[in-house]
């Protein structure tokens, strides 16, 4: 286990008043990628009809029992593998209560054996964040309330329930109350979902429900030792109501501390309309869920050989990634472009242009800047097209505004950019001729020339504009800039 | 006295007698005495006929047939057949009808076997007596106003009364040995996880186990053959066991060290001492070496039992809640649709070991009851492994009585549960048990032996089920009560 006391931010964040700090650990539910459902031969699809992949097992009929799913368990050691978590003997528990969307009333998961324990995750800051476990469980059915004016649970008329997510696979990762500000929050649950796109576990997408978010949340003045009642916070459905609602529920807690008042431990819901959490149940009305190990699963032996397989097939993290990137380009640490540079949405494009032996800089610059711009990028817009750019830039067949111009054409036309080039009639000045054009607007323009010789440096602007304007945007602006500096100092 | 399966599968295979003949006289036979035996819940006519004509088709074909063809089989209403409402003998499930059919029943089908119907037993498996049933009371074929025993009444009343040959039962704590032993038919709970569960309703999953019923020990042993084996719907079930049981009759004795348990002794009456001493002396005249043996651990058999078998129950039984299947009592909201349907749904017995089960499982009791109670079932497994050391098989009483009048234990439901005092630790370690008939007591009712071996002795088990059948001269015990004779043969 992390000590927690050692990863402290250096600082406490600047909205809570002077000497109170945030203390948060963070839940997060991610549906695995698998075929089929954790327990059952179902598939595992989202946004199929209601109720078309279900079968006895995970309807929860009289006499069916569950089977697990070997690549299920599979992706959730690698997950553990990949948050530097123990893959350990594991069993699974039935955790009971009654809800319809909980077809057997129980929902099997694991609970004080789970498959991965004690692992951590490096924020791109270098802040360590513990992970106290990852565990496996079944998600559940989703109920869709009818009828009512508020299209909520109160009010409603009746519900419809849909099976088809009962029983999908999940892992849910356990943080350690290591996380001090929202900003870390934020930064974790960025860097971990990168992971769990880039071993495959997940498509991470946080607006199909694919990747759940909880925040446990309490503040205590600082150089207190001890924790203070924390509040877990549910339906933080984006990285932006995760960051304003622990924002909100800190301040809160302060509030009420400040007042002589004490914090109830609570579970909290955050309203995104009002941007304020509410209370839906107190630890007193915690239900009591009754575990007990699954008599109809047998226990989870993995061996040393089973767990080694596993972590050489792990492929690069973000955080080798990032440094690698950094390695490329001679930075000594991550800045914006690198860290959007190596935003799993990306990576396809960056290895493959990388490979083809293009100018790591030149990769990092147009992959944040421009690709990153034009996500998510549509299906058919082939990796190779990307290092075509980069490589017809980098041997100056295209200008930097020339190359911008035709990477976006060719993601929205989904054409390769040789097409796209000729189909604009594009072509680069060769650099001679480029020259002679150079030349003839400092002739042009000779009383700017002179001020500019002269030391009014901002009149540089005014010649790039003109060269663009008379070449018609062929000529490269970093070439053209170097030319008129030569022809600066050669006067 | 009706025909046997193994002797029912040979006239259909060889085409002498026809499949539909068969079923067709058990749907009578059910029809006739289900009156006042209550020994089925429900029959499918016309889906009982059709199979059996699939199979006398495929003889008149020259195809292979199964080595249960054309032999009419009877299931206990906690297992799944499609065709088949699965009612558990509870309100909660009237009407039920499952999409799927149970691994057993299509291993059965698979080779032949005819399902005739659903029988009758404790709702959900829980009571030792049959009187806990919804839909009222099954009778003991040998004494109309005795118990059959239970939970799998139905299916040793089925068996007993010769409606069939073959019944398949579950066995949880004694719900197959015991009804077999109180109405004189062979009854075996194999190990666990020797055949799949896949398909039964679920009691208590660390504990159940399906088995057959049938008049002689050679058509137990042939069912078992036939239902036993690896599933991959069912994590619990052993991979690779394959037994040869029916090859075990008449398998010498000698040399077989036989231990009679002790603790099972205590308290029974002594016509059923008798009758354990007496197959005792077979035993030893057919060359078996035997002694006593103790195994004080079993004496906390029943105690772990009636908190993990609660415990289990009180979660597979959650989802009789009133949303997807079976009964529906509507509420003003969920919560209250869900109380007001198992009220309404659940008798008294399930009600109380929901109860209990919920209790044992709380936290904050967690430890003291269902942890306990965990600690004590690997005790009563040391205990058998033990004793495994200096003997390879068991025998014991099945129950410590016969048959007792109905009413007599209902009432307290603490005598009831001591009707499984012999046969709960057998579920508890996982071992193989069964109840072999050997002999009656003075009113002429069925006194069973118990046989246990250690986990997968199954083969021996049956070599010496095989020797007690012998030596008791076989063919069941007690003769059919008469006024169920009268309508048995009726009009004949």
């Amino acid at each position: 286990m992390v000590d927690s006391e050692t990863n402290q931010s250096p600082s406490a964040p600047s909205f809570l008043p002077e000497g109170w700090e945030i203390v948060c650990g963070l839940e997060v539910h991610t549906e695995l990628k698998t075929r089929t459902k954790l327990f059952c031969g179902c598939l595992n699809e989202f946004g199929s009809y209601p109720n078309t992949n279900i079968c006895p097992v995970c309807l929860g009929l009289p006499g069916a029992l569950p089977v697990l799913n070997g690549e299920a368990l599979e992706i959730a050691a690698r997950i553990g593998l990949a948050l530097n978590a123990t893959v350990q003997a594991s069993i699974f528990h039935r955790k009971n209560y009654f809800y319809p969307d909980m077809p057997k009333d129980f929902q099997i998961s694991q609970y004080d054996i789970p498959l991965n324990a004690d692992g951590y995750l490096i924020l791109p800051s270098g802040v360590r964040i513990g992970i106290v476990r990852a565990h496996m469980e079944e998600d559940t059915g989703k109920i869709t309330h009818l009828g009512g004016s508020s299209g909520r649970i109160h009010g409603a008329e009746r519900a419809l329930i849909d099976y088809n997510r009962s029983g999908v696979p999940l892992v849910e990762i356990v943080s350690a109350p290591d996380i001090a500000s929202p900003d870390e929050a934020r930064q974790y649950v960025t860097e971990l979902r990168a992971i769990l796109i880039a071993i495959g576990a997940s498509d991470g997408k946080m607006e199909e429900g694919s990747l759940r978010v909880d925040a446990n949340v309490s503040v205590r003045p600082i150089g207190e030792s001890e924790f203070r009642t924390r509040c877990e916070i549910k339906n933080l459905n984006s990285l932006r109501s995760l960051v304003r609602a622990i924002t909100y529920e800190a301040q809160r807690q302060v509030e009420v501390y400040t007042a002589a008042g004490e914090v109830l431990q609570q579970t909290r819901h955050w309203d995104e309309d009002r941007s304020i959490t509410v209370a839906l149940r107190t630890k007193e009305e915690a239900e009591d869920y009754r575990y007990f190990p699954e008599p109809d699963l047998v226990p989870l032996e993995p061996t040393e050989s089973w767990i080694g397989g596993l972590r050489e097939s792990l492929p690069e993290l973000p955080r080798q990634r990032r440094l690698r990137l950094c390695d490329l380009v001679g930075l000594d640490s991550a800045n914006d472009q690198i860290e959007t540079a190596i935003l799993p949405e990306l990576y396809g494009f960056v290895d493959a242009a990388l490979n083809a032996g293009v100018d790591p800089k030149l990769v990092v610059a147009r992959a944040s800047n421009e690709l990153a711009s034009l996500l998510p990028i549509p299906d058919g817009y082939e990796l190779e097209w990307f290092s075509d750019l980069c490589r017809m830039e980098m041997e100056r067949k295209l200008s930097s505004t020339q190359a911008k111009a035709v990477l976006q054409e060719s993601v929205k036309s989904l054409t390769p950019p040789a097409v796209v080039r000729d189909r604009l009639g594009i072509t680069q000045l060769d650099d001679d001729e480029l020259m002679i054009q150079i030349k003839s607007i400092v002739e042009e323009n000779s009383d700017e020339w002179t001020r500019l010789k002269a030391g009014e440096m901002q009149l540089k602007g005014f010649f790039i504009g003109q060269i663009m304007k008379k070449t018609g945007g062929k000529a490269d602006g970093k070439i053209a800039a170097k030319m008129l500096a030569v022809l600066l100092s050669e006067d | 006295m009706g025909k046997s399966a193994s002797e029912i599968a040979e006239l259909v295979a060889s085409g002498r007698r026809s499949a539909v003949e068969f079923a067709e006289e058990a749907l009578d036979a059910i029809e006739r005495s289900n009156g006042i035996l209550n020994a089925f819940l429900s029959v499918n006519r016309d889906l009982t006929l059709e199979a059996a004509g699939r199979i006398d088709a495929m003889v008149a074909a020259g195809e292979k047939v199964g080595r249960l063809a054309g032999v009419p089989v009877a299931l206990k209403d906690n297992m799944c057949q499609i065709g088949f409402d699965t009612t558990c003998a509870s309100k909660i499930l009237n009407g039920w009808s499952p999409p799927y059919s149970a691994t057993v029943v299509q291993k059965m089908i698979a080779e032949g076997a005819v399902t005739v119907g659903k029988t009758n037993l404790d709702e959900f498996a829980m009571g030792s007596s049959t009187e806990n049933s919804a839909f009222g009371p099954t009778r003991n074929p040998i004494d109309l106003e005795r118990v059959p025993g239970g939970s799998s009444g139905g299916s040793a009343a089925a068996v007993a009364a010769s409606i069939v040959p073959l019944a398949l039962g579950s066995d949880t704590g004694g719900s197959i040995r015991q009804p077999a032993s109180l109405t004189g038919v062979v009854g075996v709970k194999p190990t666990y996880g020797v055949v799949s569960r896949y398909g039964l309703v679920a009691f208590a999953s660390s504990l159940d186990q399906i088995g057959p019923f049938s008049r002689t020990v050679g058509d137990s042993a042939l069912a078992l053959e036939v239902i036993s084996g690896w599933d991959n719907m069912d994590s619990t079930s052993y991979d690779g066991a394959k037994f040869s049981l029916v090859s075990q009759q008449g398998v010498p004795m000698d040399g077989v060290r036989i231990g009679i348990v002790k603790e099972f002794m205590d308290g029974c009456d002594e016509e059923v001492l008798a009758a354990v001493r007496a197959a005792a002396e077979q035993l030893s005249k057919a060359g078996a070496k035997v002694d006593e043996v103790s195994i004080p651990e079993t004496k906390l058999g029943l105690s772990a039992y009636y908190i993990i078998a609660p415990a289990e129950a009180s979660s597979n039984l959650a989802r009789f809640d009133g949303v997807r299947f079976g009964l529906r009592v509507e509420g003003s909201d969920i919560a209250e649709t869900n109380v007001k349907t198992r009220t309404a749904g659940f008798g008294d017995e399930v009600k109380r070991r929901i109860m209990l089960g919920t209790y044992a499982l709380s936290s904050g009791y967690y430890d003291a009851y269902y942890g306990k109670a965990q600690q004590v079932k690997t005790m009563i497994k040391r205990g058998f492994e033990r004793a495994y050391r200096d003997f390879d098989a068991l025998i014991s009483p099945v129950s410590p009585t016969t048959a007792f009048r109905f009413g007599e234990r209902a009432s307290n439901p603490l005598a009831m549960y001591l009707s499984d005092v012999c046969t709960i630790p057998s579920n508890l370690a996982g071992h193989p048990a069964m109840s072999v008939p050997f002999s009656a007591d003075s009113s002429g009712l069925p006194i069973g032996i118990q046989v246990l071996a250690p986990a997968l002795g199954e083969e021996l088990m049956f070599r010496i089920a095989f020797s007690i059948e012998r030596s008791s001269g076989g063919g069941g015990f007690g003769s059919l009560d008469p006024a169920l004779e009268e309508v048995m043969t009726g009009g004949r």
